[in-house]
């Protein structure tokens, strides 16, 4: 299990993970059991300006296409290219090699959620 | 009202195996038991277990009943035999498709989609003023998919009865793994494989028989996500999503599966439509970029909307993403250049023939 206390995460079931004033995205190890097989991901151009909260891209598994939200905003610098080739990696490593867009300029989001309390709103919510 | 989703008696083996589960037709199904790509890959490579209970079986024992109600000529189908066929209102819309089996001991067996099995039941019955007996036998019943290239081998290691002379759309009475079955070489898989029916208390012991016996030649159980993956690569329709009430044989592209020469319900519109000519025809089409169409999705044309997506998804054999559609006619032919609106973007798509996918070596 990778290290996630640094981790922040949307109730939308993105996590972001800052570094500075950059932040990498991903989405969650919940969140891609939910999906299913991910085939495809539509993803923001270098440079465009997301707000938090703001939708960034849509993921698409074979079950169905889903929006994706920014959980910071920023910048953003960089886009996950292995995906395109490799978007199984969102189901097999949702913290590592599948993360999706990398931003700057980041400010924080007060609302997002410890991994902790990302766990407990995960379980209120598929109980 | 709580409508409670009803269980099949393989239920509890699918929590077992680790199943994420969904509602489909009125019945809590496995949708995935590891991911659909593996059980995809695995009944196209291998043999993949599916539990069917959820479809439904009606017994028709009158000839003419039947006759009356399903699109086909079901005297012409001799004992131990099987054809697809749709059942049609008044208007020459679908009601539901179904496989008809012609029971040894007289009278048919419709095996209909489980969401329509009451109002199936209920239809046939309002038609069968005095004629012989309608009985709803499906949840009586359970019904086992075995399908991929080595369903055949593993289900023959189980039973004694000759599987090599029961033909695609055959089927015999025998026991596997010594529960009595209906033995009947279907599908929905676009494989080759059985489908097995067996009594509900039987359910348990037949299926751990074929993971336990599949186990060498690679089984897995797999769940309704593949299913959907393998039939639509297989060109087969999914009714409720590729043709309902409001969508006729001949649009769906099933003129096949009617016998315009013998009366039965929806005969007469259906040939008046035939008369009129078409406004639309399912097509089958493959996208040209990485797109994915989805149920529902427009077609269009130099800007304009001219169709629906019925279905759509990757196609994990052929590596690229396919889809159902209805489109006018005159854009029915292989080789024609459409949009599918995703997010509103027209995305390049080319209508192919149907299927999509043929196995290597049928039967």
């Amino acid at each position: 299990m990778p290290d996630l206390s640094g981790m922040r995460f949307a109730e939308t079931h993105e996590w972001a993970k800052k570094d500075g004033e950059t932040a990498t995205v991903g989405i969650s190890e919940y969140a891609q059991s939910q999906l299913g097989d991910v085939i495809y991901l539509e993803l923001p151009a270098v440079g465009q300006q997301l707000d938090a909260g703001a939708r960034l891209g849509v993921i698409e598994s074979v079950k169905a296409a889903s929006d994706l939200y920014s959980p910071v905003g920023g910048e953003v610098t960089e886009v996950n290219a292995e995906l395109k080739d490799h978007p199984e990696y969102v189901n097999q490593d949702p913290y590592g090699k599948g993360w999706i867009i990398k931003l700057s300029a980041v400010k924080d989001n007060p609302k997002l959620l410890d991994q902790k309390a990302y766990d407990a709103f995960v379980e209120g919510q598929s109980r | 009202m709580v409508v409670t989703a009803a269980r099949t008696p393989l239920y509890e083996e699918h929590v077992r195996l680790g199943a994420q589960m969904t509602n489909f037709g009125g019945w809590v199904m496995p949708l995935q038991y590891s991911t659909i790509r593996e059980e995809h890959r695995t009944v196209r490579e291998a043999v993949g277990l599916f539990d069917l209970s959820h479809m439904g079986e009606l017994r028709v024992t009158d000839e003419s009943v039947a006759q009356r109600v399903v699109s086909r000529d079901v005297t012409r189908l001799r004992p131990g035999r099987i054809q697809y066929a749709v059942l049609c209102n008044d208007a020459g819309g679908i009601i539901d498709d179904v496989l008809v089996y012609a029971v040894a001991d007289g009278g048919y067996l419709l095996v209909v989609n489980a969401g329509n099995q009451d109002g199936d039941f209920d239809w046939i019955r309002a038609h069968a003023q005095g004629g012989g007996t309608v009985l709803n036998v499906g949840r009586d019943w359970t019904l086992v998919g075995v399908q991929g290239p080595r369903a055949v081998g593993l289900v023959q290691r189980l039973t004694s009865a000759e599987l090599g002379s029961v033909k695609y759309y055959a089927f015999v009475e025998g026991t596997v793994a010594d529960v009595a079955c209906v033995i009947s070489r279907t599908g929905y898989t676009g494989e080759d494989g059985f489908e097995l029916f067996c009594a509900n208390g039987d359910a348990v012991r037949l299926w751990r028989a074929l993971l336990e016996e599949g186990e060498r030649d690679g089984i897995r159980p797999a769940g309704l996500g593949a299913r959907d993956t393998l039939r639509l690569e297989a060109g087969m329709r999914l009714y409720g999503n590729d043709m309902d009430a409001d969508t006729n044989p001949l649009e769906a592209g099933l003129d096949w599966t009617l016998n315009l020469d013998k009366d039965f319900i929806g005969r007469d519109a259906i040939m008046r439509t035939r008369e009129q000519g078409l406004s639309r025809r399912l097509v089958g089409f493959k996208m040209l970029d990485r797109s994915i169409p989805r149920h529902g999705y427009n077609v269009v044309s130099k800007g304009e909307r001219v169709g629906t997506v019925t279905s759509g998804n990757v196609s994990f054999t052929l590596g690229y993403n396919i889809g159902m559609a209805y489109v006018p006619p005159a854009m029915a032919e292989p080789g024609t250049r459409l949009g599918v609106d995703v997010r509103g973007a027209a995305a390049p798509a080319e209508v192919v023939p149907l299927p999509f996918y043929k196995r290597p070596h049928p039967n």
